[in-house]
């Protein structure tokens, strides 16, 4: 066998060239969430609806969500999604959907769905790989006319060949946009499919209407709106010194337009004024008048250090926009209907300069069966009560492990559960204080679902497909603080509803024995039967009113 | 002490036959039916009292109020012990059943069961306690479950009325076990429940078997010539003495009690003490429970039904044996065996509790000292030196010194 010759560095040389982010991604579709047909068609959906609706929000538009799969051979799927949100100028269109890391949210400190701007374009171009076509835009302003698009991906140049534009006159829509792509995919209902997201995400938007149809079927499943509001629009802040690493800070110093380093710090941050800025400058023995470009090259390391050896305040949390209480308390009671709901929504925190806020709610009791009711004068009835809706994909068995949804600003997170913080968080949670049991270190159970939200302008995923949670300290805190909250509402109605069904137990013995009492006076009185009958009754009436609950 | 040991074992080791020593004939006395008198009375008292309690429940109930019954506490912590009276009695701790969702059952129940008693009182019936349990059966979800708990409730009605003198014996449930056995000099004067003739038993002429003390004794007459009444804790022993008719010898009445004595059989040796004016004598194991629950419970009766014991307690009994004292004296140090923990914590808490123990310093003493011995001795112990032993010389020698027995 001949031995393969070493290259020397020139050879090298003439190999190695610039790596396009398309054809990175390409390779690594799975850091994406394409990492298999089932879980593609999930991405894709995920990413469109999340897009859709970030626009539709910013627009302050009421979301009205079309979302179409329809079979088209047995591994390929055609995918549309359609929404009413304001549209896109038609000079953008080509970016947003054909142009790996092309975005408006990357560099914001602004809570939004999406991030990186990767996700619908990704799809994009999963698409063109798997089935050969790039993905089709129909998309019209409220004033503008309405353009149709076709393109293709670039691979190499990350950039997107338009094929096709055509503008139409009229649309069904007053604005809006329509993004269709024909994938490799496998189409499965059950956890962690579509149609979970579909309704998670209706859980944790209740503002918004969603029309799904799911591969095979005629009809819509119409997920109402019950929330005629849209959602503030959070503000958008500079980043706080405490969030920034020291690459990013030392990109900034480059790229700053201040002359000197203490309007930088006051200037690219919040939360810094001057006083903040002499302290920083400082501690890191350098000038307030130095140029910020120099420090980048030569003392950025010292200034990096001397912020976070310096006390600053939190950064405003007019940057967040929780679902809220009421919110979130709708959402669970129409797409999950319980006994009982509680939820929390912590006041805003702080982990590593960026703002956070954690809601939680908790639906428990599956309806139906028995129901045991106190009246107003304090008699307890069993009724019969029958369920309203079909809740089965959201609240499990009493002996089941209760069912966790994870959700970041507003998104539902369906993989990674056990790698994921907010499921540390409720293994962490001492269950038994509020009525359900649980094992050690695990999910409690019950037939209980638990709602989770993080509403931040940076959330810290643990990968770039976005599934799951870094358990920082400050966030399992919150978490953990919220679900305590929570849980003690939850403890408190489950105590009573044992004490209701425990007093019911012991009220059953008056209806068991009391007769006897009468059989036993009647005997020995010699009572006429009314006569028995009536200080039996006289009797029930004393018993049960004396009893209070 | 050393010195008489030393006779006992010379002596013990000669063959035995039984001594044919000619007792002293005492007197003839005689004593009749106690129930005689009052006997209506008491019966009309009975009915009354289970119409009042009812009429009040009833009333109360009317009203739309909760209505309850009272009756004593039943245990230990509510007797009181005055050696002059001579029987444990009630310190008046009460209890009050409130009708409520827990004491519903029962109190249906304590009403059924004094229903089923006005009706025998009325139709001169009577109910075992089992039969009465049974009765509650056919009450549906009122019955009970178990014969204790019927037994608990006849003892709680038993209690509401014993301030009238009305027994369970008055409201017709007897107890399901019969009395003790008896032999002996003493004539039991019964009556043909169907004939009223009356129907004489001659103790002494039961051959190698017994009289039976039925469970009600009050209707008897007895005759006697005997000096003193023994009663013995353990069939076996009973057997032994009757065998070898020690009660001709000694001229006494021989009672088996069979562990704990009944009410009938404290009853009967109650009224043959107290009516013949014989002394009783207790021959029990030497162990707590012999001590603090049979022989306790025959002299002053018991904490549970303290509403009773005036009449059904034989306060003028005292303790022959088997004393702890006597282990010593008679060499029976190595037919023992240890105090169980049971046993241990018995006698602890008689010390502690127990008014009667209480009431004796002798008796803390022998308590004490058989906790310090840490051992315990059967009847049967003495045969260790020989079978007959029992009867040629521990009785004799004791009954010699019948002043120095235990109170």
């Amino acid at each position: 066998m001949a031995k393969k010759a070493h290259l020397t560095a020139e050879q090298m040389a003439g190999t190695q060239r610039e790596i396009s982010v398309s054809e990175f991604f390409a390779k690594n579709r799975h850091l994406l969430g394409f990492d298999n047909p089932r879980k593609s068609l999930l991405t894709t959906i995920k990413e469109a609806v999340d897009n859709s609706l970030d626009a539709c929000e910013e627009a302050g538009i009421l979301p009205e969500i079309l979302v179409e799969i329809d079979q088209l051979e047995e591994d390929r799927f055609r995918v549309a999604i359609e929404d009413n949100g304001p549209g896109i100028v038609k000079a953008q269109i080509p970016n947003i959907f054909g142009k790996l890391l092309y975005g408006s949210k990357f560099h914001s400190r602004r809570q939004s769905r999406g991030q990186q701007g990767i996700g619908i374009s990704a799809a994009g171009l999963y698409g063109q790989m798997t089935c050969g076509k790039g993905p089709r835009i129909w998309s019209k302003t409220k004033r503008g006319k309405m353009h149709q698009f076709e393109m293709q991906m670039d691979l190499t140049k990350n950039k997107a060949l338009i094929t096709k534009d055509e503008e139409h006159k009229d649309w069904h829509r007053k604005h809006g946009t329509r993004f269709e792509i024909d994938i490799e995919a496998t189409y499965q209902r059950g956890l962690r499919s579509v149609d979970d997201y579909i309704k998670q995400t209706a859980v944790s938007n209740p503002h918004a209407m969603i029309r799904y149809r799911a591969p095979g079927m005629s009809e819509e499943h119409i997920y109402e709106r019950v929330v005629k509001d849209v959602p503030d629009l959070a503000e958008e802040i500079k980043p706080h010194p405490y969030g920034v690493e020291l690459g990013e800070l030392m990109k900034m110093l480059r790229n700053t337009n201040s002359r000197w380093l203490s309007s930088f710090l006051q200037e690219e941050f919040c939360r810094v004024g001057p006083k903040v800025a002499k302290d920083i400058i400082k501690t890191a023995k350098l000038g307030e008048r130095s140029y910020p470009s120099r420090i980048a090259r030569e003392e950025a390391n010292n200034l990096f250090r001397a912020i976070q050896k310096t006390k600053i305040s939190s950064p405003p949390t007019t940057c967040l926009s929780p679902i809220g209480e009421d919110r979130i308390k709708e959402g669970l009671m129409k797409e999950c209907d319980a006994d009982f709901y509680a939820v929390s929504t912590r006041p805003p925190s702080v982990y590593r300069g960026n703002p956070f806020q954690i809601e939680v709610g908790i639906a428990w009791g599956k309806p139906g069966g028995d129901q045991l009711e106190v009246d107003e004068k304090g008699r307890i009835e069993k009724k019969k009560r029958k369920r309203t809706t079909d809740t089965e994909d959201l609240l499990g068995n009493a002996d089941d492990a209760v069912r966790v949804l994870r959700y970041a600003n507003r998104v539902p997170l369906l993989f990674q559960q056990a790698g994921c913080g907010f499921t540390k968080a409720v293994m962490q949670t001492s269950w038994k204080n509020y009525g359900l049991s649980q094992s050690k270190s695990s999910l409690p159970i019950g037939s209980a679902v638990i709602f989770i939200h993080m509403a931040s302008v940076w959330v810290p995923f643990t990968s770039e497909a976005k599934e799951a949670i870094a358990p920082y300290p400050e966030i399992l805190k919150e978490v953990k603080l919220a679900l305590q909250e929570a849980g003690r509402k939850l403890g408190v109605h489950i105590r009573r509803g044992k004490k209701v069904a425990s007093e019911f137990q012991k009220r059953s013995y008056i209806e068991k024995y009391l007769p006897h009492v009468g059989i036993g006076l009647q005997e020995i009185l010699g009572l006429s039967v009314e006569d028995r009958e009536e200080v039996v009754e006289t009797l029930r009436d004393t018993m049960e009113t004396s009893r209070k609950i | 002490m050393a010195a008489k040991k030393k006779v006992v074992k010379k002596k013990a080791a000669k063959k035995t036959a039984t001594k044919k020593v000619v007792a002293k004939k005492s007197s003839k006395r005689s004593v009749g039916p106690t129930e005689k008198k009052g006997k209506k009375d008491l019966k009309s008292v009975a009915l009354q009292s289970i119409q009042e309690v009812a009429t009040d429940v009833y009333r109360v109930a009317s009203k739309g109020n909760l209505p309850d019954m009272t009756m004593p506490q039943r245990n230990l912590a509510n007797v009181t012990y005055d050696p002059k009276q001579g029987y444990f009695e009630l310190k008046g701790n009460m209890k009050t059943r409130t009708l409520d969702v827990n004491s519903v059952k029962t109190f249906a129940q304590t009403l059924r069961l004094m229903s089923l008693a006005k009706d025998m009182v009325g139709d001169d019936d009577f109910a075992t306690k089992r039969e009465a349990y049974y009765v509650s059966k056919n009450w549906g979800e009122a019955k009970f479950n178990e014969q204790r708990e019927s037994d608990t409730v006849l003892d709680d009605i038993e209690g509401m009325f014993s301030v009238k003198d009305v027994t369970r014996e008055v409201l017709r449930f007897v107890p399901e076990e019969h009395g003790g056995s008896v032999v002996g000099a003493l004539t039991v004067v019964d009556r043909d429940p169907e004939t009223g003739e009356a129907i004489r038993s001659d103790c002494a002429a039961m051959g190698s078997g017994a009289y039976t003390v039925p469970s009600s004794v009050d209707h008897l007459g007895f005759e006697t010539t005997a000096d003193f009444v023994l009663a013995i804790e353990t069939g076996g022993m009973f057997q032994r003495l009757n065998l070898h008719r020690y009660w001709r010898t000694a001229n006494c009445i021989l009672v088996e009690m069979g562990g704990v004595p009944t009410r009938a059989t404290r009853r009967f040796v109650r009224r043959i003490a107290e009516g013949l004016k014989l002394p009783v004598y207790a021959f029990v194991d030497c162990d707590p429970y012999g001590i603090c629950n049979i022989y306790r419970t025959l002299k002053v009766g018991s904490g549970q039904a303290a509403h009773v014991n005036k009449t059904f307690c034989v306060p003028t009994a005292h303790y022959l044996g088997v004393t702890p004292q006597d282990i010593l004296d008679f060499g029976l140090e190595d037919a023992t065996h240890p105090l169980l923990p049971v046993d241990i914590k018995r006698a602890k808490d008689a010390l502690k509790n127990d008014p009667f123990f209480q009431s004796y310093p002798k008796w803390k003493a022998a308590l004490k000292q058989m906790l310090k011995m840490g051992v315990r001795a059967e009847q049967q112990a003495f045969a260790k030196w020989g079978l007959n032993f029992v009867i040629e010389e521990y009785l004799p020698a004791k009954m010699k010194q019948a002043k120095k027995f235990l109170p």
